[in-house]
Parts: C-alpha cells; structure tokens; sequence
C-alpha cells in the first residue's frame, strides 16, 4: 500500500499506508490526523480538507476539476499553488511517498 | 472530583461534541451512546457515495476505530437510552444499567416519519435513515428493476438520481406542485425536475396514492405503477420522547436556548432534534444539517467548559443529483427580492435572496465559490448590490474580508 506523510500545522508528522482507491481526505480522518474537517464527507461542498501537496508529486495528482479549483478560491486558509482538496485525490501507485502539509486553519 | 459528560447520539452532533470536548482539553469522562451498533459513520453519504458504490463503509467513518480509545472517550455501541431523571442527574439504558453524569448532552437526531394511508401504516416500504436501512436498501436495489420513491425531496431525489444511474425504471411521486417546494424557488427546482426527466426518470406532481400493494402502487387517479421496491421519504419528526417523558421542554424539538441548554441548566440538546431561535431565520426553527449539528456542538462544549459563545452561524446546507450540485446558505424562508448571478440556462447561476434589502440567503447551482462567499457575506452581514450580484467579474471575497 502506497505510505502516505501527513505534516499536522504545528509540524506533528504522521506516516501511514493507504489502500488504492482512498483519498487523501479519509485517509487523513481515519488516522486521526487533527486539521483536516471534511464537514461535507467528501463531497467536494465544504472547502474544510485544503492540503498543500508537496511540489514533487504535484504533477502526478489527478486533474484538478473546476469545482475543485472554484471551492479551493473560497478556503479559508491561504490558496497555494500546491493547494488541492483532500477528498478530491485519490491514492495511486505512483503517490507512494507523497507529503501532504495541513494548513493553519479550514 | 472530576466532571462528567454523557452523550446521547452519535451522529454529527454526539460526535463533534466528544472531540471537541478532547480537543479544548476537558479532562473529565466522557461517555458516548448509541443504539446503533456500527462504529458512528456519518449519515449524508449514505444516499450519495454509499448508495452509488462509490464510498465503502469504511470510507464514512467519522474517526478510525481507535480515535475513541485514543482519547479516552466511553464508547457504548448498541445501548438504547431508555430513561433521563434530570433531578437525579442519571440516565438509564435499555440493559439497566444507570449511569450518572454532571452534563447531559442529547443529540437523538430525527427518525423517519412513516407512510400512512387511510388511517393505515404502510408496511413494504423503505426508508433512509441510517447504514441499516441503507444496506437493506442497497440489497433490494440489486434485486429491483422498477423503483417508486415516495417523496420528492432531498433524500427521494438523491435516490431517484442513484437508482436511474443503476439502469433502473424510476418513478417519482410527489403531493406538491413543485419538487423540494418547501425550499426552493420554482427557478432551481425546475432545474431539477428538467434533469431527472431527461435523465429517465418519470416525476408526478400533484399525485395522490389510493393504496399500496406488495408489488404495486395505485394512484387515486386510477393508475397502478409496478414497484419492485418503494422508497420514501417524507420527512421526519424528532427524537424527543425521551426529553418529553423527563419533563424536558419540548416544541417540534427539545426547546434549548442560545446555548443549547434546555430547561435543566445541566442538559443540552443539539443538532437535528434541538429547537433554537435561528438569528438567519428570524424564527424558531429545528435544523436538519451537518453544519447545525457540527456548530451546536461546539456551542454546547464550550458552555460546559465555562467559555460561554452563542450559537451564531449561518445555515448551510447541500444536495448532489447528477451533474447538479445545489448548495443552500441562510435561510430562504422569507424575502422580498431576488437576484441572479450566472447562467441560468446552463445551470450555473445562484439565487440571491433579499429582504428589505439586506442579504439574507443564497442558493447556488453548480456554483461553489459563490456559496462559500455567500455563508461569509451573510455571516458578516454584507449585502452586495444588486449590480454587484449580477457582476460575474467582480470576486466576493473583495467584499467580505
Ligand atoms: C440519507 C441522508 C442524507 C443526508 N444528506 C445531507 C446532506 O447532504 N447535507 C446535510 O447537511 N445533511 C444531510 N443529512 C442530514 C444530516 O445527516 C443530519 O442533519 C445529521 O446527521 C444530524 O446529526 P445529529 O447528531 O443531530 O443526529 P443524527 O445523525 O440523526 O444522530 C442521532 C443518533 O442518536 C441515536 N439515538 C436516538 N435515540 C437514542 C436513544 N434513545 N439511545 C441511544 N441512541 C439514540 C440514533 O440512533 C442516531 O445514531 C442527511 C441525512 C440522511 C439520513
Ligand atoms: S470533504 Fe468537503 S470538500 Fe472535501
């Protein structure tokens, strides 16, 4: 399974496997990683699972769709270039290893 | 002598309200029941992602399975809450057992309002309220090729969509003239009804159901529609019988206060079964949404922590039905004017609501940066002008913040 580092705001790192298929969203819920609010359960509604991927896998991340990029204009935190919602990326193979950052705030 | 907490329900509110609990560092115990057996999963994707065989069991999860462990937090599964004795500051469950507590949070939720016709409870129909009703549903749905859903509101038009994407014959029945009628304006909901019918499914408005048979639904104009399984969703009623027998204040919903008290200072109520002067709505008002419950929670945690804030956000709230994703903020109940932004015929435009002249709602179809903007706008109480609204060049977040 594909490992995964979650980086919490205040630097608290998590490494954890996730089956394919997951996103990054409930992988970070269902390890308890704090930040990451997922309000709507991954509906792409809410804008509260905001990460910042980690620039090297920036290009093997999935199209990102027009509602995503609308619902990232509204997060509450900082829009980075590496900004991507969590429910929206699916775990691949080619993700193993991939770091995703937790903004301050959702 | 360390303080407890006792939590009824573990849908969004119960859930929000344990963590929050941890997360602003109360030491205390908590003990956190549900009559459900199932570890607490969350409840909107069950007629989106779960039904669509898009999101496992697992994937709904609120928290893994060790988060309660982890923080300390007295899970008890599969235990029904049979009994508050506020003077006594206990509550009893279903088995006997009797535990006491120092705050009472009751976060029961709603259950399904059943189909009666001519006085008579109709028995083969399926409702949605929780993993249980939605695995047997999911089951039926494989075995099923014709479906009637009774209802069309949220939950029968999500089913509706899923059940047509499955290749199925879908008929949807509904008493009012329009769909979700009760909450939308004839504008968006037309939309609505224009998509499900290009989409296969057959809608009947203004229709009314003479009888229902193992296999067939007989409407009063004299038409049988074969139905290998009926859904329905008729909306709900809520879970206060418990509140009511122990005296607790109760009025469609356990009355509570800005704080989420009720009438026992050491009892709180939250999320959909609470009762509360919405400030959005202007009105008492129950509120069936993650947001209310998610919001409540914290609301009632940092009342019980001695952090008094009053419950003050703007309702917000969402459908998904094929390619139309509706987001609603405020409440759209009473206004004077509204305005569009967008493109109406390519279904991406929002509903401005307006009255005397200050924004009080925002309906947007496919159109997300507008609602994120919108729940700010009216949090902060700005009311862009009516040429602002129409201006698609100009970003709300230039206003709000
Ligand atoms: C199919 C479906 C789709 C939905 N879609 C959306 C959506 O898209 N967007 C949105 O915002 N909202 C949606 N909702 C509504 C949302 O799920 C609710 O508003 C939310 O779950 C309310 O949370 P709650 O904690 O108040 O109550 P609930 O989630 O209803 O939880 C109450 C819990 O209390 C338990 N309980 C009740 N009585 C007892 C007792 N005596 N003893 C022990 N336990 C008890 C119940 O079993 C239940 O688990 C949807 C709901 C459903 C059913
Ligand atoms: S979980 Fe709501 S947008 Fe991702």
């Amino acid at each position: 399974m594909p490992q995964i580092t979650y980086i919490e705001n205040n630097g608290t790192e998590h490494q954890v496997e996730l089956p394919l298929g997951a996103t990054l969203m409930e992988g970070a819920v269902q390890n308890d990683i704090k930040g990451i609010v997922a309000e709507c359960g991954g509906s792409c509604m809410c804008a509260t699972c905001h990460v910042y991927i980690d620039d090297k896998f920036l290009d093997l991340l999935p199209e990102m769709e027009e509602e995503e990029d609308e619902m990232l204009d509204g997060a509450n935190a900082e829009r980075r270039e590496n900004s991507r919602l969590g429910c929206q990326v699916r775990i691949s193979k080619q993700l193993d290893g991939i770091i995703v950052r937790i903004p301050e705030k959702q | 002598m360390k303080q407890k907490v006792v939590i009824i329900g573990t849908g969004h509110g119960g859930i929000q309200a344990a963590s929050s609990l941890r997360e602003e560092g109360f030491e205390g115990e908590i003990v956190l029941i549900s009559d459900e057996k199932e570890m607490p999963y969350q409840k909107p994707p069950l007629s989106k992602g779960f039904l669509q065989d898009k999101q496992t069991e697992d994937a709904i999860l609120f928290r893994s399975v060790n988060f309660y462990q982890n923080n300390n937090i007295d899970l008890r599964l599969g235990a029904k809450v049979c009994k508050i004795e506020p003077n006594n500051c206990q509550i009893s469950l279903e088995n006997g057992e009797i535990i006491s507590y120092n705050f009472l949070i009751i976060a029961t939720g709603t259950s399904n309002r059943k189909l009666i016709i001519d006085g008579k409870l109709v028995e083969n129909v399926y409702f949605l309220r929780n993993l249980v009703d939605a695995k047997n549903i999911q089951q039926k749905l494989k075995e099923s090729q014709n479906i009637v859903v009774i209802g069309g509101g949220f939950i029968g038009l999500e089913l509706a969509a899923l059940s047509i994407e499955k290749g199925k014959n879908v008929t949807v029945i509904e008493a009012q003239s329009r769909l979700m009628e009760r909450v939308l304006p004839a504008i968006v909901s037309n939309v609505f009804y224009e998509t499900h019918q290009q989409n296969g499914v057959r809608i009947l408005l203004q229709t009314a159901i003479e009888n229902i048979t193992t296999n067939e639904v007989i409407l009063k104009n004299g038409e049988n529609i074969k139905a290998d399984l009926i859904l329905a969703g008729i909306g709900v009623i809520p879970e206060t019988s418990l509140a009511s027998e122990a005296g607790i204040a109760c009025e469609n919903g356990v009355l509570v206060n800005e704080f989420q008290q009720t009438n026992f200072s050491n009892i709180y109520a939250i999320g959909d079964c609470a009762n509360h002067f919405n400030a959005f709505a202007n009105k008492n008002l129950r509120l069936e949404s993650v947001q209310n419950a998610v919001d409540q929670a914290k609301v009632a945690v940092n009342h019980i922590l001695g952090k008094p804030q009053p419950y003050h956000t703007v309702p917000w709230f969402w459908t998904n039905q094929y390619h139309l994703k509706l987001q609603m903020a405020g409440i759209n109940s009473d206004y004077d004017e509204t305005h569009f932004r967008g493109d109406i015929e390519g279904q991406k435009f929002s509903v401005f609501y307006y009255k005397n002249q200050k924004l009080v709602a925002v309906d947007s179809l496919n159109r997300p940066a507008d609602h994120l903007a919108a729940r700010k706008l009216i949090q902060n109480g700005i009311s862009p002008t009516f040429e602002q609204v129409a201006d698609l060049a100009l970003k709300f977040g230039e206003l709000c913040c």
